[in-house]
């Protein structure tokens, strides 16, 4: 059991090469997003702000 | 098209596809991922190594498409001068160049095992760097000006002059000599690739491709609601109360 997860990380000796070009695709896609759904939060909480605070100002 | 490309009908229908998109794309990667590590055989000549193709071929194949939808609307925004148009360009550049990027890396990392290089300046290489760059400059351009119309419009004319370097990318292992392997899915005659290799591929293109459709309709949404807070903001400056006794323009003097 070890041993099956021991050589299947190894990637046949090619482990330094294959985790890290893995590891990078989680990486890029993860900032995609993560900065994409930040920005949208961002706009979101902007114009629920601007929403609530409008039908005071016309009073 | 032009009945689709309404700012509040594109935010309803694209409410309803994006969960659907953003569930096919997760269950594609786990699938295409299991398959990709666990199912597919070893390469002869590669070994283990081969496992790097189920991300660098979906991401080079995004780093092209997405330029060619990048393209694409900014040739609407030129012609039509639809305002979604220019949106959707813009909320594409980032993706594209994320793909591409990782297209670049990781047949960096699967160069050095199988060419016994990092890096070499040969056609191909080169010319997806310089879709990179192109990435890079759309980017730079489009938020290089004060005046966000002339910025969205500058950046929409490089992306048009950057289209000639997508055949090069594709036929560039043809055309020169290169280390890089010539095309063995998309080619005439029919894929030359294994299917056990083929299919956690194709799963992993689509994948990606449901991805980045989940990814631009988030961003486009951004961009429509960003716009309309700079509206609802401009209009509340406007209804802002004068100042009394003075003109509206003016203000209190200091």
């Amino acid at each position: 059991m070890i041993d099956a997860l021991g050589q299947f990380l190894a990637m046949g000796g090619y482990a330094r090469f294959v985790w890290p070009a893995y590891g990078f695709a989680v990486l890029v896609l993860g900032a995609m997003a993560l900065q994409s759904y930040r920005a949208w939060r961002r706009q979101q909480s902007l114009w629920s702000a601007l929403e609530s605070a409008r039908p005071q100002r016309r009073r | 098209m032009q009945r689709f490309a309404n700012p509040g009908r594109f935010m309803r229908l694209s409410g309803r596809i994006m969960p659907w998109c953003a569930a096919g794309a997760a269950i594609g990667l786990a699938i295409g991922l299991y398959l990709a590590l666990f199912v597919a055989p070893p390469d002869y000549q590669q070994g283990e190594a081969v496992r790097i193709m189920f991300v660098h071929v979906p991401a080079a194949w995004m780093a092209s498409f997405v330029y060619a939808f990048l393209a694409l609307a900014s040739a609407v925004a030129l012609i039509w001068r639809h305002p979604l148009a220019d949106i959707a360009a813009q909320a594409a550049a980032p993706l594209g160049a994320g793909f591409t990027l990782l297209c670049l890396v990781t047949g960096s990392l699967w160069g050095e095992p199988m060419w016994g290089t990092w890096w070499v300046w040969d056609a191909r290489l080169t010319s997806v760097l310089v879709l990179f760059f192109l990435y890079i400059g759309y980017i730079a351009v489009v938020n290089g000006f004060d005046d966000p119309t002339r910025g969205a419009r500058a950046g929409a004319v490089l992306a048009l002059v950057g289209v000639v370097n997508l055949p090069i990318i594709k036929f560039s292992v043809d055309w020169w000599n290169t280390l890089h392997q010539p095309a063995s899915v998309f080619r005439m005659g029919g894929p030359t690739i294994e299917k056990s290799m083929l299919v956690p591929l194709l799963i992993m293109a689509v994948a990606f491709m449901l991805y980045f459709a989940t990814l631009l309709m988030l961003r486009m949404r951004t961009a429509i609601v960003a716009s309309r807070v700079r509206a609802a903001r401009l209009g509340e400056v406007e209804r802002m109360p004068e100042p009394h006794g003075g003109h509206p323009a003016a203000g209190p003097a200091t």
